[in-house]
């Protein structure tokens, strides 16, 4: 338990040694250097999580202080690790699948400049990922939250030559920071209400001072919301992620599907007294979470990029995790976000060697027939999309969104609405993973296969394909597991429908999914094109592409007036205040260098006439 | 006796005078001896001070008045000289190039 510090710290000196001697290194060295970090990291927390259950810590929680790191008053927050069932399970998976997702970026990327970069700024992502879940303060969680989002932003913008990749990268960060914004005001709140930071303690007081519905609850769980709704890219900050995906496809894998966009499903969990002690707030993370699964369900199935509908897919996954969070079921939401992690990680890995092998190639409509060229690739991401849309008794994917599902309806926060919204977004999911599946590796090649991956590539995936199919066999257990950390779920008797009933019917939609995206991309091609072919089925068409045509509305209620008045004051109006003062010196200047004639009896003459208005003065005033 | 009143009118008189050529010459040596008859002209209120109170300060300030007045010729006729030599004129309005 005592090398927990190393979880975070390991990575950390790694990306030390990259940022700095990267340049030095060769390309060997950097993947040795990168990759070996992350995967002692992996290494270190699986003991550590051996450890802890074998020999469970009082308490449930192990704390480890390293030093003070600000003492101010009352105000000391320290370089303090918490570790308890929640932080456990979010260390493991993300070290664990960062492992993986590093191993194969060592070929992924090898053709790539910026190689030591690349490894640099993924470790150091990691490490911040990991102060982040361990941290024992809100303020330390809050130097992780913004560690990642560097990340986020430096690997988005990572090939920086592409004009396009920065805006992107912008993007993401600026819509993040308005999150970010609101969550560091939350934290202002937290602090000045009730005088710690430490997060065990807040939620202590929190219970003792405020009472349920309480006015401060309120605003501060409605500001952390904020910040969570931003980094997981829910409604209504979504709009950065689908653009995200200009970074490379490791890091979207990584950092853009698997780790950080769960953050928010994390601080959420860490905070749940606060988000108890005010119910309308918690109805608003499980409304958000519905209708954010609903609307990136819908854009999913219009786009043609595989990244994009992946990104899609991530967004109306974390919805779902923000539903289950909504409605109490706490358990559910992190049992979802780690067959997530699995299932989704490893989609962005078989997207990325379908890519790879097709020159850059990201339009769904131009791949085709892949099944027979690419079988590995096809195989798992057969067993990811099955995990994606809840293939019934077989995939983790089903085991996780079937508890969420169920609790949706028989929850006293959720209801039979939750409930429907949730099914049809399995109908939604399973829709747009089989229309990927189909159109993507089978029916006709349009491009010629001309790289195959590597091992590097092809066993990570692999792994990750085993875990996405039999990581949720342990739905039990985890369960119980969880019930430690986060408080278990209740159910109101006799509201909603009987599990087992649920389960049947979310099949019965998955099916409903497979058997449309087969009919219309497989067995009846022109379908999909008459669909579109009225003009309400194209302008549907053309909404759902833009995503709700929310960067247009953002576009014009936003970056346009933004952009209009900088125009309007071009000329910066405060500016031409001092630019006066300086105009009168200037004017001054001029007027008195003209008294300045080079002749001497001018200057004999001022000097009397000075003399005489001062003697003057002192005789007669 | 001269009265005090009638001394100090007539050093007023002849500052005034002094003053009055000096800016209306442009002829630098007439204006350096403008410039001698406002010293003097000075140094004469002293004196008339000084035999009003009954002092011999006034006379001795004088004495320093003297000095300084030709240390002060000598500096002044030495740039006369220069004057001469660069504008081949001694009109002091020729000698304004420095202006701003």
């Amino acid at each position: 338990m005592q090398l927990l510090w190393l979880v975070p710290a390991i990575p950390f000196a790694g990306a030390l040694v990259l940022l700095v001697f990267g340049a030095a290194l060769s390309r060997k060295a950097v993947a040795i250097v990168g990759v070996g970090t992350i995967t002692a990291s992996a290494l270190i927390s699986l003991l550590i999580a051996g450890i802890y259950l074998s020999a469970p810590p009082a308490g449930g929680a192990y704390q480890q202080y390293l030093w003070l790191w600000i003492d101010v008053g009352s105000f000391r927050p320290a370089f303090a690790l918490y570790l308890d069932a929640l932080s456990l399970v979010m260390m493991v998976v993300v070290t664990f699948v960062s492992a993986l997702i590093h191993l194969y970026s060592a070929e992924f990327m090898a053709g790539d400049e910026g190689y030591s970069r690349f490894f640099g700024y993924m470790n150091l992502f990691v490490a911040s990922m990991v102060t982040l879940l361990l941290a024992n303060n809100l303020l330390l969680l809050y130097l992780g939250w913004e560690g990642v989002g560097l990340c986020s932003y430096l690997l988005i913008g990572f090939w920086y030559r592409e004009p396009a990749n920065g805006r992107a990268a912008r993007k993401a960060f600026i819509v993040t920071r308005v999150g970010d914004t609101a969550f560091s005001v939350g934290l202002f709140l937290l602090f000045r209400d009730l005088g710690t930071l430490n997060i065990q303690d807040l939620m202590q007081r929190a219970q003792t001072n405020w009472a349920v519905g309480a006015a401060a609850a309120i605003a501060a769980a409605a500001l952390l919301l904020g910040g969570a709704v931003g980094k997981s890219a829910q409604l209504p900050l979504q709009t950065w992620l689908p653009d995200a995906m200009a970074g490379p496809t490791p890091t979207s894998a990584l950092i853009h599907a698997a780790t950080m966009v769960t953050a928010g499903v994390y601080l959420i969990a860490r905070t749940h007294v606060l988000f108890a002690l005010a119910p309308p707030v918690q109805f608003a993370v499980a409304a958000i979470g519905a209708i954010t699964l609903l609307m990136a369900g819908c854009s999913a199935l219009t786009q043609n990029d595989i990244k994009r509908v992946l990104a899609y897919s991530t967004i109306s996954q974390i919805g779902y995790m923000f539903l289950a969070l909504g409605v109490g079921a706490w358990g559910a939401a992190i049992f979802h976000f780690m067959t997530h992690a699995f299932f989704k990680a490893l989609l962005f890995l078989a997207a990325g060697i379908v890519i790879e092998a097709l020159h850059e190639e990201h339009n769904i409509f131009r791949m085709g027939g892949l099944y027979r060229e690419l079988p590995i690739a096809f195989w798992v991401f057969l067993a990811g999309g099955c995990a994606l849309s809840g293939l019934p008794l077989i995939s983790a994917g089903y085991f996780s969104k079937d508890q969420i599902i169920w609790s949706a309806g028989a929850s006293a926060i959720g209801g039979m609405g939750f409930w429907a919204v949730a099914l049809v977004g399995v109908l939604l999911t399973s829709l747009y993973t089989f229309r990927l599946i189909f159109v993507v590796f089978f029916g006709e090649p349009h491009t010629p296969v001309s790289r195959r991956p590597g091992l590097a590539m092809v066993v990570p995936a692999v792994v990750l394909a085993v875990l996405s199919v039999i990581g949720g066999y342990d739905r039990g257990p985890f369960m119980s597991f969880m019930s430690k950390a986060l408080p278990g779920f209740v159910a109101v008797p006799g509201s909603g429908v009987a599990e087992n009933v649920s389960s049947a019917i979310a099949a019965a939609a998955f099916l409903a999914g497979l058997l449309g995206a087969w009919f219309v991309y497989l067995r009846q091609p022109s379908v999909a094109e008459l669909l579109v072919a009225n003009r309400a089925g194209s302008a549907l068409h053309k909404f759902w592409f833009a995503d709700w045509g929310m960067d247009w509305l953002y576009d014009h209620v936003f970056v346009r007036p933004v952009v209009w008045i900088t125009w309007a004051n071009r000329n910066d109006i405060l500016d031409s205040i001092y630019d006066g003062i300086a105009a009168l010196a200037a004017l001054s200047w001029r007027g008195l260098s003209l008294t300045e004639t080079g002749k001497l009896r001018w200057y004999a003459m001022g000097i009397a006439a000075g003399t005489v208005i001062f003697v003057a003065m002192v005789m007669f005033l | 006796m001269v009265p005090a009143r009638d001394a100090l009118l007539l050093a007023a008189v002849l500052f005034a005078l002094g003053l009055a050529g000096l800016l209306v010459r442009r002829n630098v040596i007439f204006i350096l001896m403008s410039l001698e008859i406002m010293l003097n002209a000075a140094g004469l209120a002293f004196v008339v001070a000084g035999q009003r109170w009954g002092q011999p300060d006034g006379q001795v300030v004088f004495l320093f008045i003297l000095t300084m007045a030709a240390a002060e010729v000598s500096v002044g006729l030495a740039l006369v000289l220069q004057l001469y030599h660069q504008y081949k004129s001694v009109d002091v309005d020729a000698a304004s190039r420095m202006k701003g």
